[in-house]
């Protein structure tokens, strides 16, 4: 860390500048929010604007160009830890940015966002990247005129949220009464007399409405099932098994959470029963149901089961 | 009596990860000016612009048609949306195809995209009402025990999946618009890769991909001004069903068996593996070739897994199956089943580059959505019907 002054010599009011008809030009129009160039004998278009061309050393023509806004990053460096000059607390980068329409680059200030002090600098950052002026709104007619170069917009971020009041129904209203009580009901088809559970208050097959109640027991088979890798929070742990159980005296299977067994050992036919929350616990919720677990019976052969999948 | 319907062009994007520099309006546009000077076209030619997309969540656009109405030259003409989840490609295709068949238009733009990028499908796909608990994490997680209970059925050995990642990724080298490319695709290279919901790994499973896929249909009259070959619409088909019911075989599902007969009926076809010379069916994982060409009466029962096996579907095989690199390589999602119809298309057309198959004169399109209960299918061919 850079001593604590101790000694400081200021010139009362702070020096003068005549900037003379160039750089007078260039701090006007900045000072109105434009950013111009001159154009040099040879018909290169120089910003900052000098007096003279670098390369030649005549004076420049007297064609001023308004060039940018926008502009294109040529080289930069990115400061981690900014000093107290700096015109940002944050990290930020210096760049050369060449203005469209110019042949030459400025320096200034480029804001990518906020960082952490000392942290690297940000993948998006690079040369070609393509930025634009960020002008204060009182102008006075310095460089400062311009607060900083910021990135050009290239995406936005429009939040947005669907607001449901959701009420389940008569029929599956009615199954989650019963899960309440830790029953599970269902619906017998009068066509093709198979028990949906949880059920629809219709046949999705006969297109019949259902009515007749089936109280199923909490047993069944798997049938198949998934061994996911992939992190859910509605899952205790990675690998978890969800699987395809039919119920005893069901028509169809239901989708549940298989545990109590290593993910490796879930089989085809394996039987399984509910395993409840504490009673207490029991709301109009399938989440009363943990998950269904092994229990000591002989697995259902493929041959009963396959055509349930 | 149909009229006659025809392929006249055919537009595609680039198909990679993220699109960040085209917005969704700038995405379409490059697909729809290449099928447009590929049919020797300009908008105002168009009568009626049909679109698709994947369900709204997907990337929270809730109504295209009137966010992209002007963007796709629809202004003062009929615009319509189609939506049947995963296969709406297909079925937007198959709108697009009947408004020129009953004689309504001569010119039709159709269209599906995803930029899959702008959002996450996973996220989409899991999303929990609040009194039922799903459990299915993402469309792996759904499909994954179908598969297991594929494989338990017909007794298929634990490669075949394996075989069809590598195949359609090497097929993929050959096709420019592919978002997958892996050099030196293996066996080896799929099995080592992790399995994200067993029995599917990896690399058995379809990218996220940003794109789009845009065809020009017309009328007889109207491809007979083409300037490339058309490819004639032979048959086209859809069927849907619940995702749930008693007695319901989600392996091998009866609307998928039902469209594959009406379409072949339509084509006059009673030997798909024979009487066609490819096919572009949607498998977005590897195990659903196998599957498919089963329920598309490729081959009987429990027999799918054998032609992969013995290289039938394979670019140098008898039918070759997904020889652009397919869904496996490259996925937006609302316009895989579109790429499906168009790839079919232009194997017919004798467009298809690097990966043509050679001589193919008739082809079927496919795709399927939801829990495999929306179909959308059509065969198309080089001769007019």
């Amino acid at each position: 860390m850079p001593s604590e002054p101790n000694h400081v010599v200021e010139f009362p009011g702070g020096y003068t500048r005549s900037v003379g008809p160039v750089i007078g030009r260039f701090l006007s129009e900045l000072r109105d929010g434009r950013m111009v160039g001159v154009r040099t004998a040879g018909g290169r278009v120089l910003v900052p604007p000098q007096e003279c061309d670098p390369e030649t050393g005549e004076d420049v023509t007297g064609e001023f160009v308004e060039v940018g806004p926008a502009g294109t990053v040529t080289t930069w460096s990115w400061v981690p830890r900014p000093a107290k000059e700096h015109p940002f607390g944050r990290p930020f980068a210096w760049a050369l940015i060449r203005p469209d329409g110019a042949d030459t680059a400025l320096l200034h200030a480029l804001d990518l966002g906020v960082f952490e002090e000392g942290a690297a600098p940000p993948k998006f950052l690079k040369t070609g990247m393509r930025v634009r002026p960020k002008y204060r709104a009182e102008r006075t007619g310095t460089i400062g005129d311009i607060e900083c170069f910021l990135p050009e917009v290239t995406m936005i971020n429009p939040q947005a949220a669907l607001e449901y009041r959701l009420k389940g129904g008569q029929a599956l209203g009615r199954f989650l009464e019963g899960v309440a009580e830790g029953r599970l009901i269902g619906h017998r088809c009068p066509v093709c007399e198979k028990v949906i559970v949880p059920m629809k208050g219709f046949c999705p097959r006969d297109g019949v409405p259902t009515s007749e109640e089936v109280e199923l027991p909490d047993i069944g088979t798997v049938t198949t099932f998934a061994v996911n890798n992939i992190p859910d929070p509605r899952a205790p742990e990675v690998p978890f098994v969800s699987g395809y159980v039919l119920l005893d005296g069901a028509g169809l299977t239901m989708l549940t959470l298989v545990a109590g067994i290593p993910a490796d050992q879930v089989r085809m036919g394996m039987r399984v029963k509910a395993a409840w929350r504490p009673r207490e616990e029991w709301t109009h919720s399938m989440s009363n149901i943990k998950w269904f677990e092994p229990i000591d019976e002989p697995d259902v052969p493929f041959e009963e089961i396959k055509d349930f999948m | 009596m149909a009229k006659s319907c025809a392929v006249i062009g055919v537009g595609q994007t680039q198909y990679k990860t993220k699109r960040l520099d085209v917005s969704m309006a700038g995405l379409l546009r490059e697909a729809a000016r290449r099928a447009l000077d590929d049919a020797g076209l300009t908008w105002k030619d168009i009568d009626a612009v049909v679109v698709g997309k994947a369900p709204d969540l997907f990337e929270g656009v809730v109504m295209p048609e009137i966010f992209l109405a002007d963007a796709l030259g629809a202004t003062g003409k009929p615009m319509l949306r189609v939506h049947t989840a995963g296969s709406v490609g297909g079925s937007t295709a198959i709108v697009a195809a009947n408004l020129i068949q009953s004689g309504v238009h001569d010119r039709v733009l159709t269209l599906a995209w995803e930029k899959q990028s702008e959002s996450n499908a996973t996220w989409a796909l899991t999303v929990n009402g609040p009194f039922t608990t799903s459990l299915v994490v993402g469309a792996g997680g759904y499909f994954a025990p179908h598969i297991r209970a594929y494989m338990a059925r017909a007794g298929a050995p634990d490669h075949i999946g394996t075989l069809v990642a590598v195949k359609d990724r090497q097929n993929a080298l050959k096709n420019p618009y592919a978002h997958l490319k892996i050099p030196g695709i293996s066996r080896e290279m799929v099995e080592s890769t992790p399995m994200l919901w067993e029995p599917i790994r990896y690399l058995e499973t379809c990218p996220s991909s940003d794109g789009a896929c845009a065809m020009v249909l017309a009328s007889e009259d109207a491809a007979k001004k083409a300037p490339a070959p058309p490819a004639w619409v032979h048959g086209t088909s859809m069927r849907s069903e619940p995702m749930s019911f008693a007695g319901r075989d989600s392996v091998s599902p009866q609307g998928g068996k039902d469209a594959a007969a009406d379409v072949y009926r339509q084509a006059g076809i009673t030997d798909p593996r024979s009487e066609l010379d490819c096919a572009e069916v949607y498998v977005p994982f590897s195990w659903y070739e196998p599957m498919w060409l089963e329920n598309l009466g490729f081959c009987g029962d429990n027999e799918g897994w054998k032609l992969t096996e013995a290289g039938a579907t394979a670019l140098d095989g008898d039918i070759p199956w997904n020889a652009s690199g397919g869904v496996l390589s490259s996925n937006p999602i609302g316009a895989s089943g579109m790429i499906r119809f168009a790839e079919a298309a232009l194997q017919v057309r004798g467009q298809a580059g690097d990966h043509q198959v050679d001589g193919a004169r008739r082809a079927l399109g496919h795709a399927y959505g939801g829990g495999a209960q929306f179909f959308a299918m059509w065969i198309v061919g080089s001769d007019k019907p």
